[in-house]
C-alpha cells in the first residue's frame, strides 16, 4: 500500500474483524474508528468500503453527514458544550463565548497542544441542570466559568 | 444492611453523584458500618440532585442536594436511621413535587435498582408481558388501541393503530425500532428511563414484537447519552441471560432480540425515516412517505417505530388494561405525559401527570417560577421546533390539540422557561440557525431558507430596513412551512413566528450585530 504509509488498512481490519460484512455495519465501524483514533482519515475509507461491500462514495457520504465523525484528528479530549435552549436560558451562550475567548479557541477548534477540542452540542439531556457539558463521556451540569476552566486545565494535564 | 441509594443518572452525576457515592462507600468502610449501596435512577427532582435516599423501616427518606463534603456530617447525624440533618427532606414520596404526580411510565424510576430483574419483578415488572401472553397478539393490540396512547415522540399518532397496520402488513420479516434519539432540547425523559428502568423498555419492545410478529428490534440511542447506552447494554445482557431475549426465550411464543445502535450527532436522525436510513448505514436523509415505515420500513420490511416513552408505557397499559389508562387525560390526549421542566426554572425536573394541566400551573406552581427569581417572560414547549408562549397564554392546557390551536406543539414534553432577560429576536435567530445546522439537505426551503432566515434576523437585530426584513422573515417562514418534507424545515416557523407574534418589541430595537 503505497498511499498508506501510516498503516490505516491494518487498523481498519482490526476494527472490522468480528463484524459481519454488511452495509448496515458502516455507522458502528465509523464510530469505532472515531472513538479509537479521534478521526476517520481519508486513507481508511477504501479499506472500510472493501470490508463492508460498499463503494468509497457511500462510505464518504455517510462519514461526511454526521457531526460526531471527522476526517481531521480531534484532540485527546473532547468537550461538548450545550448550545441549546434550556442551557441558553441559564446563560450558556455568554459562558461558552467567554471561555473560548479566554482559551483562544473557536467552536470546533483543537488546542495547540492537541489536548482538547471544543465542540458545540445541541442538548445533552441535562436540561434541568443547565448550563451543561459533556467532557469525553462525563456529564457536567450547573456549569460556571471556574468549572469550565478546570475542565480545560484537566485536559491539558492528561 | 441498610440500603442507601445514590443515582447513577447522568443528570445526577453531572452535579456530583459519582463523587458522593465514592465518598459514602469510603466513609462506611472507614467506620466499619456496612451498607448496601445501590446506584438507582433519578426520581427526576433535579434541583435536589444529588439526592441520597435511605431505605428505613418506615420507608424511604431523602437528603439533598448533598455532595461528597456532606458525607461525614451525614454519618454523624445518623442518616442510616433517617437522622435529622440540614439537608434532610423526610419521606421522599411526600415531597410535594413527587406527591402530586401520577407516575405510570416512571413508577419505578429512582425507586428500584435499574439493573436488578428481581427488583423489576417485585415492582410490577413483566405483568404486562404475562397479560400479552394470555391475550395473544390481536387482543394485545386492541388493548393498546383502547388505551388511547398516542406517540410520545411528538407527532401524537395512535400507537395501537400503528401496531395494527404492521401486524396486518405482509413481509418476510418485521422489526420493532425504538426511537431513543431524544434530540429535542429541554427533554430527557427517554434518558431517565433508560438509566432508571431499562427493563420497562425491553418489556415494551417485547410486547410490541409479540403483537406484530417481529423477530428483531433496534434501539437507536443518541451518542450524547453514553451513560444510558452503558446501562441499556447491561440490561440487554441480563435480559438475555434471563431468557427474555435472544435464542433462549423458551417461555415465549417467538424469539426476539434487541440490538443497540448509537447515533453520531444528527438531530434529524430522530425523524423516523432518517433513523431507518441511519440504521441501514447511510446518510440520515429523510425518506418521502409513502411508503409508511409500517408497510416498508427497516430493510424494506414492515416496521413499528415508536418513541421510547411510548414503548415503556405499554407494560403498565397491558398490566392494568387500556381502559384504566384511557380514563386519565384530557380531550383526545389520554393517559399521562412525562413533562420535563427545564431551563431557568426553580424546581426543574420530570413531572408525570395526566394531560390537561395548564402551562401556567406547570411553570408557576409546580416549577416554582424561574431559578433566577426574575419574572417569567417566555416558555418554549416541545423542543427546538416548538413555539414560545408568553404568560398571557398560560391557561393553555397540556394537550396535543390545545397547543396546536395556539400554533404550538407539545412535542416530547419539554418545557423550557426563560426569564425577562431573554432576547426573543436572538431566540428566533437560533431557531433558524439550528435548522440550518441540522438540515438533512434534501429540500431547498429548509436547507437554504434557514440560512437566509439567520441573515434576515441579523439585519432586523441591526436595525437595517426592519419593515422590509420582517416581511421577508414571514415569507421565509411561509415557504419553509409549505415546502419542507419533514417537520425540521416545516416546524421551524413555530418558534420564529411565535417570537414575532408575542414578543414583537424585541424585533423593534436596533442593537449591535449578534455575537
Ligand atoms: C426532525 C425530527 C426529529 C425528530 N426527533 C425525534 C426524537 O428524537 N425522538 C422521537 O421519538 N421522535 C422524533 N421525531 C418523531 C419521529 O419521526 C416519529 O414520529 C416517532 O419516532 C414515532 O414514534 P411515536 O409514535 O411513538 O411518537 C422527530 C421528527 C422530526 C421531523
Ligand atoms: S425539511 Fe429539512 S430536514 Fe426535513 S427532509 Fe427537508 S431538508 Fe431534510
Ligand atoms: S438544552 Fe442543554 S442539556 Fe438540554
Amino acid at each position: 500500500m503505497t498511499d498508506d504509509p501510516r498503516g490505516w488498512a491494518a487498523r481498519v481490519r482490526v476494527i472490522v474483524a468480528g463484524q459481519e460484512s454488511k452495509p448496515d455495519r458502516l455507522l458502528p465501524v465509523l464510530r469505532a474508528m472515531q472513538q479509537e483514533f479521534g478521526h476517520v482519515p481519508r486513507e481508511a475509507v477504501a479499506e472500510i468500503a472493501t470490508a463492508l461491500n460498499l463503494s468509497r462514495a457511500e462510505v464518504h457520504g455517510t462519514l461526511s453527514f454526521y457531526q460526531d465523525l471527522s476526517e481531521e484528528p480531534r484532540g485527546r479530549h473532547v468537550l461538548r458544550l450545550c448550545r441549546a435552549e434550556a442551557c441558553q436560558a441559564m446563560g450558556a451562550a455568554g459562558l461558552a463565548e467567554a471561555a473560548l475567548a479566554r482559551h483562544g479557541l473557536a467552536w470546533g477548534e483543537t488546542a495547540a497542544d492537541g489536548s482538547l477540542t471544543v465542540e458545540p452540542a445541541y442538548c445533552l439531556g441535562l436540561c434541568s441542570c443547565s448550563p451543561s457539558a459533556l467532557f469525553d463521556e462525563e456529564p457536567v451540569g450547573r456549569l460556571d466559568a471556574a468549572t469550565l476552566d478546570r475542565l480545560f486545565a484537566g485536559a491539558a494535564a492528561s | 444492611m441498610t440500603r442507601v441509594l445514590i443515582p447513577a443518572d447522568a443528570g445526577a452525576r453531572a452535579v456530583g453523584a459519582g463523587s458522593l457515592a465514592r465518598a459514602v462507600a469510603a466513609e462506611a468502610a472507614a467506620r466499619g458500618s456496612p451498607l448496601d449501596l445501590v446506584r438507582n435512577g433519578s426520581r427526576g427532582l433535579y434541583w435536589l440532585e444529588p439526592l441520597l435516599e435511605v431505605a428505613t423501616p418506615a420507608g424511604r427518606v431523602g437528603y439533598g442536594p448533598v455532595t461528597a463534603a456532606d458525607v461525614p456530617g451525614l454519618f454523624a447525624a445518623g442518616f442510616l436511621e433517617g437522622g435529622p440533618h440540614a439537608k434532610a427532606l423526610g419521606p421522599v414520596e411526600q415531597i410535594p413535587f413527587l406527591a402530586r404526580q401520577n407516575r405510570i411510565t416512571f413508577a419505578r424510576s429512582g425507586v428500584i435498582d435499574p439493573l436488578s430483574l428481581a427488583d423489576y419483578r417485585a415492582h410490577g415488572g413483566l405483568k404486562g408481558l404475562e397479560r400479552t401472553l394470555s391475550l395473544g397478539p390481536a387482543a394485545t393490540i386492541e388493548e393498546v388501541v383502547r388505551s388511547g396512547l398516542r406517540g410520545r415522540g411528538g407527532a401524537g399518532f395512535p400507537t395501537g393503530i400503528k401496531w395494527r397496520t404492521v401486524a396486518e402488513a405482509a413481509g418476510p420479516r418485521k422489526y420493532v425500532v425504538c426511537n431513543a434519539d431524544e434530540g429535542d432540547s429541554g427533554t430527557y425523559s427517554d434518558r431517565m428511563l433508560m438509566e432508571g428502568d431499562p427493563f420497562a423498555l425491553i418489556e415494551g419492545m417485547l410486547i410490541a414484537a409479540l403483537a406484530v410478529g417481529a423477530g428483531r428490534g433496534y434501539v437507536y440511542v443518541r451518542s450524547e447519552y453514553p451513560q444510558a447506552v452503558a446501562t441499556l447494554e447491561r440490561a440487554l445482557t441480563l435480559a438475555r441471560a434471563d431468557g427474555l431475549l435472544g435464542e433462549r426465550s423458551s417461555a415465549l411464543p417467538r424469539a426476539f432480540d434487541i440490538e443497540l445502535r448509537i447515533g453520531a450527532g444528527a438531530y434529524v436522525c430522530g425523524e423516523e425515516t432518517s433513523m431507518l436510513e441511519s440504521i441501514e448505514g447511510r446518510r440520515g436523509e429523510v425518506r418521502a412517505k409513502p411508503p409508511l415505515p409500517a408497510h416498508r420500513g427497516l430493510f424494506g420490511c414492515p416496521t413499528v417505530i415508536n418513541n421510547l416513552v411510548s414503548l415503556a408505557t405499554i407494560p403498565p397499559i397491558l398490566a392494568s388494561g387500556g381502559e384504566a389508562y384511557a380514563a386519565l387525560g384530557f380531550g383526545r390526549s389520554r393517559g399521562t405525559m412525562p413533562i420535563q421542566l427545564a431551563g431557568n426554572v426553580r424546581f426543574g425536573g420530570l413531572y408525570e401527570a395526566p394531560f390537561g394541566v395548564s402551562l401556567g400551573a406547570l411553570v408557576e406552581e409546580i416549577g416554582g417560577g424561574t431559578a433566577s427569581g426574575r419574572p417569567v417572560r417566555a416558555v418554549q414547549v416541545g423542543g427546538p421546533l416548538g413555539a414560545y408562549f408568553p404568560p398571557a397564554l398560560f391557561d393553555t392546557p397540556f394537550d396535543y390539540e390545545a397547543f396546536a390551536e395556539r400554533n404550538g406543539l407539545i412535542g416530547h414534553g419539554g418545557v423550557v422557561v426563560f426569564d425577562d432577560t431573554v432576547d426573543m429576536a436572538r431566540q428566533a435567530r437560533f431557531a433558524m440557525e439550528f435548522c440550518a445546522i441540522e438540515s438533512c439537505g434534501k429540500c431547498t426551503p429548509c436547507r437554504i431558507g434557514s440560512r437566509r432566515g439567520v441573515e434576515v434576523v441579523d439585519r432586523i437585530i441591526a436595525g437595517i430596513e426592519p419593515a422590509k426584513n420582517l416581511g421577508l422573515l414571514r415569507e421565509l417562514c411561509e415557504t419553509m412551512r409549505h415546502g419542507s418534507l419533514c417537520a425540521l424545515g416545516g416546524f421551524t416557523p413555530y418558534p420564529v413566528e411565535s417570537a414575532l407574534d408575542h414578543f414583537g418589541e424585541d424585533f423593534a430595537r436596533p442593537r449591535r450585530a449578534a455575537a
